[in-house]
This record gives C-alpha cells, sequence and structure tokens, in this order.
C-alpha cells in the first residue's frame, strides 16, 4: 500500500470529490494560487481553476456564510479555514445557519457543506494561535464533528463528509499535516459515526483523538514495558460519539483514562469521562482520569507550551492512579 | 435610471405622490390596469393579515411578531420583479413578498407560532425561512447567487435587510463579496427609520444608505418605498440588469414602519405622534387606492367587499393554523437529514421520562 501524509490524503479526498461531483468546490483564503496555507489545495487551482478553487477576501464570516448560502441552494462547498483561530469570527454563521437550516425550514433545506483546516495547539504561536476549538463545535446540534487522526482514516472520513448532506466540522492539526501512514489506491469510504480501536488491550481503556494520539500510543509503549496492556480508542468521530464502543472496552477494561488536547472545562474529553462514569459505573474499579490542557491560554515559550499540554508522562501517571500503581 | 438616479446625486425616485398622481411618467413601469389592481389586492390582503397577527398576538394565540404596517409597498413591489426561478432571500419584515412569492398564510401564522412546519414555506419555491442574526441572510444572498452563477441558470437572487442591519459586518461583507463575484443579486434594503428604537441617524453619518452602494463597486439607487410604482420599476429595471451579468444593484426603500418593532415594544416611548402622523398621509395603501378612484376604477364600496372577504379568508388560514399539533417528534426528527443513534435514544429518554411523570415509575 501507498504511504502518503496526512496533507496529501486531505488533497486526494477533495481532488477525488471534485473530479466526481461538480457541485464540489472550495473557498478560503489563499487556498487557490498560493496553494492553501499549509498547501493542503497544492495543485488543485491549477486543475480546476477560478470558479471552483476560490480565494476569497479576508473575511471569515463572510465566506463561511456565503458557503452555507451556496449549500442551500444546492452546491457542495468545503470551507477552508485557514486555522480553526479564526473560525471564531465565522461562528454566528455555523451555529446559528448552517447547524439550524434544516431545523428551522422543517426538514427543507439541507446544507452540505463541510468546515475544514487546522486546529489544535503546533508550536511557538502563541494564544491566539494555538488553541484546540472541537468543543465549540461538537456543543452545537445539527453539526456533525470528525477529527481523524491518520491519514487513512482522513481520506475516507473527508470523501464521506463531502458527500454528507449535512454540515461537517472536519478537524485537521498543522502538525499531524506531515504524518505518513498507508492509503489504499481506489476509492473508500469511512463512516462518520465510529471510533476506532487503534491497539487491543486488556487493563485498561485509553480513550483519545487527533493529534494525542501519538502521545497516548507512546504511554501505552511504556506501559507495555510495566506488563500494562492498553487499549486505545481513537474517537474519529466527536458527534456524535460512538459510544458503544467505548461501553464495550470499558467493560472489558474496567479502567479508563481520557486523553483531550482542549481546556477541561464542557469539553469532548470531559463529556466522555461523564458518559463513562455513568453508563459504565458498575463496571469501573476507578474513577475515570481524564488529562487534558491545564486552564490556561498557550503560552509562547516552548518549554512551557509543551509543559501546559497532554504528555507521555501525564497520560502514564493518570493511567498508573487509575490502576492503583 | 441608475444613472439618473445614482446615489451620490442625493435624489429619490418617485412616481406616485401622495395624492395618487403620477409625477415621473417617464418611469412609470408598463404595467395594465389588472395587474396594478392585483397590486394593490395583495398589498391589501397582507395588510390585513399583519394586523390581524398583531390582534391574534394580543389575544394570547400567537408568539411576538414583527408587524409590517406601512411597508407593504416595498415588500410587494419588489417582490413582483421575481420570477418563478429566482430565489428571495428574507430578513422578516416583508409580509407582502412571501405571500406574493407562494408563502400561504397559516404557514407564516405557524412560523411566527412557533412551529418548525411553517418553516417548510411548502408551497413557496426558492425561499428560506428568516435567519435571527440581522444580516446574516445577506452573505447566503451571494452565495445563492452565486451558486446560479456556477450553475448557469439564467435566475438571480434577491434579499431583504432592514436599516439597522445595514451596521452589520455581514452586510459590508456580502456587498463586498458581491461585486468582486459579480454575482446576480438584488440588495433590497427597507429603511423604515428605526431598528427598534434606534433611528436611521444613529446607525450612519452616511447622507444615505444607498451611497454604501458605491464603495464596494455596486450600483445603488434610493426610491421611495411607500410608491408601489416606484419600487416595482426599481427593482425590475435592478433584476433585468443583474440577470443579464451587471453589477448587483442596492436598493433602500425610503418607508416607515408605522406599528411597534415588534408586538413587544412600544413606539410612543421613542417617537412623536407628529411624525407618525406624516407618515400616515404617505401609506402605501391610501396612495395607490388613490390612483385606481381617479382612473375609476376602483370605490370604496369594492373595497370594503374585498376586506370583509379577505377577513374571512384570513381568519380561516388563522384556524388551520391554529389546529396545527405541535408533536414532541418534530424537534428531534429536523435536526439531520438522517436521525443520528443518540438522538434517537435521547428521544426515547425523552418518552421514558414523559411515563414516569405520569406513573412515578421508571420503567
Ligand atoms: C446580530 C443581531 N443583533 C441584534 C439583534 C436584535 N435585533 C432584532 S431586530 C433588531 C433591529 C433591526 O432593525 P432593522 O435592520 O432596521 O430592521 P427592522 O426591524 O426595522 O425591520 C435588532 C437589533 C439580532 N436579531 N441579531
Ligand atoms: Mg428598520
Amino acid at each position: 500500500m501507498p504511504i502518503i501524509t496526512y496533507r496529501e490524503a486531505i488533497r486526494q479526498a477533495i481532488d477525488e470529490e471534485m473530479q466526481r461531483d461538480e457541485s464540489v468546490f472550495i473557498l478560503g483564503e489563499e487556498v487557490a494560487q498560493y496553494d492553501g496555507a499549509y498547501k493542503v489545495t497544492q495543485g488543485l487551482w491549477k486543475k480546476y481553476g477560478s470558479e471552483r478553487v476560490i480565494d476569497t477576501p479576508i473575511v471569515e464570516a463572510g465566506f463561511t456564510g456565503i458557503a452555507i448560502g451556496a449549500a442551500m441552494a444546492g452546491l457542495r462547498p468545503i470551507v477552508e479555514w485557514m486555522t480553526f483561530n479564526f473560525s471564531l469570527l465565522a461562528l454566528d454563521q455555523v451555529v446559528n445557519n448552517a447547524a439550524k437550516m434544516l431545523y428551522m425550514s422543517g426538514g427543507q433545506i439541507k446544507v452540505p457543506i463541510v468546515f475544514r483546516g487546522p486546529n489544535g495547539p503546533a508550536e511557538f504561536l502563541s494564544s491566539q494561535h494555538s488553541q484546540a476549538f472541537q468543543s465549540y463545535y461538537a456543543h452545537i446540534p445539527g453539526l456533525k464533528v470528525v477529527a481523524p487522526s491518520t491519514p487513512y482514516d482522513a481520506k475516507g472520513m473527508l470523501k464521506s463528509a463531502i458527500r454528507d448532506d449535512n454540515p461537517v466540522v472536519f478537524l485537521e492539526a498543522e502538525l499531524m499535516y506531515a504524518w505518513q501512514g498507508e492509503v489504499p489506491e481506489g476509492e473508500y469510504l469511512l463512516p462518520l459515526n465510529k471510533a476506532d480501536i487503534k491497539r487491543q488491550g486488556k487493563d485498561i481503556t485509553l480513550i483519545t483523538y487527533s493529534k494525542p494520539i501519538k502521545v497516548v500510543q507512546e504511554a501505552a509503549r511504556q506501559l507495555e514495558k510495566e506488563g500494562i496492556s492498553s487499549e486505545i480508542i481513537d474517537l474519529r468521530s466527536l458527534r456524535p460519539i460512538d459510544e458503544e464502543t467505548l461501553y464495550a472496552s470499558v467493560r472489558k477494561t474496567n479502567r479508563c483514562v481520557v486523553c483531550d488536547e482542549s481546556w477541561p472545562v464542557a469539553s469532548v474529553g470531559s463529556h466522555v469521562a461523564w458518559l463513562i462514569s455513568k453508563n459504565c459505573f458498575d463496571d469501573l474499579d476507578a474513577p475515570v482520569e481524564l488529562v487534558c490542557s491545564e486552564d490556561v491560554p498557550m503560552p509562547y515559550n516552548h518549554t512551557l507550551e509543551l509543559a501546559v499540554q497532554p504528555s507521555v508522562e501525564k497520560v502514564v501517571a493518570a493511567a498508573r492512579k487509575v490502576l492503583y500503581l | 435610471m441608475f444613472t439618473e438616479y445614482d446615489p451620490l446625486k442625493d435624489t429619490m425616485l418617485q412616481i406616485l405622490d401622495c395624492s395618487g398622481n403620477i409625477i415621473n411618467p417617464k418611469f412609470m413601469p408598463d404595467l395594465s390596469m389588472a395587474q396594478i389592481k392585483e397590486a394593490y389586492n395583495w398589498m391589501l390582503y397582507a395588510r390585513i393579515a399583519d394586523i390581524k397577527a398583531v390582534s391574534y398576538q394580543r389575544q394570547g394565540r400567537m408568539y411576538t411578531y414583527p408587524p409590517n404596517l406601512g411597508q407593504e409597498a416595498s415588500a410587494l413591489g419588489s417582490a413582483m420583479a421575481l420570477g418563478k426561478e429566482d430565489w428571495m432571500i428574507p430578513a422578516y419584515r416583508e409580509l407582502a413578498a412571501w405571500l406574493y412569492r407562494g408563502v400561504t398564510l397559516k404557514d407564516v401564522y405557524l412560523f411566527w407560532g412557533g412551529h418548525e412546519d411553517g418553516g417548510k414555506f411548502s408551497n413557496a419555491k426558492n425561499i428560506i425561512p428568516p435567519c435571527v442574526p440581522i444580516g446574516s441572510q445577506t452573505l447566503h444572498a451571494v452565495g445563492i447567487a452565486y451558486s446560479l452563477k456556477y450553475k448557469k441558470q439564467n435566475s438571480i437572487a434577491l434579499t431583504y435587510i432592514g436599516d439597522g442591519g445595514t451596521s452589520e459586518g455581514d452586510f459590508h461583507e456580502a456587498m463586498n463579496y458581491a461585486g468582486v463575484w459579480r454575482v446576480p443579486l438584488v440588495f433590497v434594503c427597507q429603511n423604515n427609520q428605526y431598528a427598534i428604537s434606534t433611528p436611521r441617524n444613529k446607525q450612519t453619518a452616511a447622507k444615505s444608505l444607498a451611497i454604501k452602494a458605491i464603495g464596494y463597486g455596486l450600483k445603488g439607487i434610493q426610491v421611495d418605498g411607500n410608491d408601489f410604482f416606484a419600487v416595482y420599476a426599481a427593482a425590475t429595471a435592478a433584476a433585468k440588469e443583474v440577470r443579464s451579468g451587471g453589477m448587483p444593484i442596492f436598493i433602500e426603500c425610503i418607508t416607515y414602519r408605522q406599528g411597534a418593532h415588534t408586538t413587544s415594544d412600544d413606539p410612543t416611548r421613542y417617537r412623536e405622534k407628529e411624525e407618525e402622523e406624516i407618515w400616515l398621509q404617505r401609506d402605501p395603501l391610501k396612495r395607490l387606492k388613490a390612483y385606481l378612484v381617479q382612473k375609476q376604477e376602483w370605490h370604496e364600496e369594492e373595497d370594503r367587499k374585498l376586506q370583509s372577504q379577505y377577513e374571512k379568508e384570513i381568519e380561516e388560514q388563522f384556524a388551520q393554523a391554529e389546529r396545527h399539533p405541535y408533536p414532541l417528534k418534530d424537534v428531534f426528527q429536523y435536526m439531520y437529514v438522517e436521525t443520528p443513534e443518540n438522538l434517537r435514544k435521547q428521544h426515547i429518554e425523552y418518552e421514558k421520562f414523559l411515563n414516569w411523570k405520569e406513573t412515578q415509575k421508571w420503567q
């Protein structure tokens, strides 16, 4: 199987879907001639032209609202936000219009649209440019929210997202763009509502999604050395959450650590921890632990920015805590 | 027309004066007497439906409602410029336009009565339900117009906004994009002089709202929004121009909200009786009726007969809306194109709770 980067996987998904369906187009800042701020759309403007790969003026609410309108009238726009930090300027359009139009129109007006771009902390970007906003979107009824962690998942899920008739928020991460993985040639689609067991184990369930997957995988390797067998569940979909997969695992291991790089209050991670505490109460041998970012803006200093985020040591420590080791 | 009434010249297009005389025959639209009468009928129907809505709200039979009284010509004149395949993107205070577009009054009452079925607008084509964040709909209009251009359909879009709405960022972004992308779109601003209690001169220091078009490379025009002929003439000219690939056009209709902002507002707290009386003289229905009476095409007796016929029809529409059920399942079923498992479970949990309420037992 060919090995490609996460970036290439996303590009392939967009390219294939644009090829397949004329109503798919992409718009955002610098996506056309410049090939995208993170080069995700490289080559697409040359291939599809200015009608389908559109550079917009610098107005996040503007191009987001326009794309929502285009979706109402039957096109399938892909909105690239340069990063999710700037998506805040467009939040009203997403929350109040994209997410609610089907409901407000009594099921008449669909908004088949994908909002995508890098989310979450990167490096040396400081407080206003290095934030994880998944909880904002996962909170909103009417949206689907996904955050794949491998090139394989990214491609299959983005293709499904583009074909989905509901608005889908698709979360990538700057530091994941260069990650590599196997992606088969030819077409495949992945569901937008299924978690994936990335590692089988029997002693403890580690739940995460997106970029922290690598932190959790490394923690699992270290725990393995101590003879602890970890099961890793990658949520992949944050709305809806594939609850059954989580419960089945925790009912087997009886212990659980959730790792989420956003802030702790009302986050996807804290919600998952609550779901498990409630629904697996009788199966748990210890309270569920949550490893998340410290409740502060991202420091610019590199030592400190690493210190406030989830780390391998933090996950190992939390795992030992629920194992009473 | 758009050169003659360039917003920089600070002139307003008016065709019909307050006594029903045609004062500007050059721009008098080419409408048959039957069409003019039909327009008057629509305005009358919308007015009665509007007055009734306020009274239903007062009787506690409907929720908050934004009265349209006095703005019928702006709404209808602009809506009549659209063809069947064109799109209408509403603000919220253009009842006559919705009705003309084909939205049934029953749906209108359901909509303002809080029923999502009302938002289906099932009888009308290419219209979306209002978006409450002021100004946000103008961006959708640009997107819809873009999609029409993209699909090479020969259709256009028309969107409404209020004077207050022109201060919102979304509106400026929409005007900006509409120009950059040259989409087939007409903006209709109903400048009814107020945004709730905030008067027009507190929204902007600009001389007119129409002048804003210039900064974005669009065309603009100020029309007497209580003059059906002027609104219709400007809107049809604008529709024709954008349909043939011209720049988007912004129409400012100078009108007046004779009623309250909504049924929960009391305008006597922020405006003078004298001002209201001046605008009553300019009432759009009175003017069009005066025109028809002068032409001996209409008289009071016919008017009264039609009014009572409309009243009955309207009461029947409201009665139908009032009988419409509000099942709990509706709030779940319209969330996604296919209801996800989690939501289905939430619904089941809710039904269990209702059962508990009745039996005091969890099953
Ligand atoms: C973004 C946003 N801010 C505030 C409001 C509250 N609000 C509702 S109507 C209104 C005034 C709008 O005035 P205008 O655009 O002139 O329209 P009109 O009501 O006069 O038809 C305001 C401030 C809102 N709905 N949306
Ligand atoms: Mg107003």
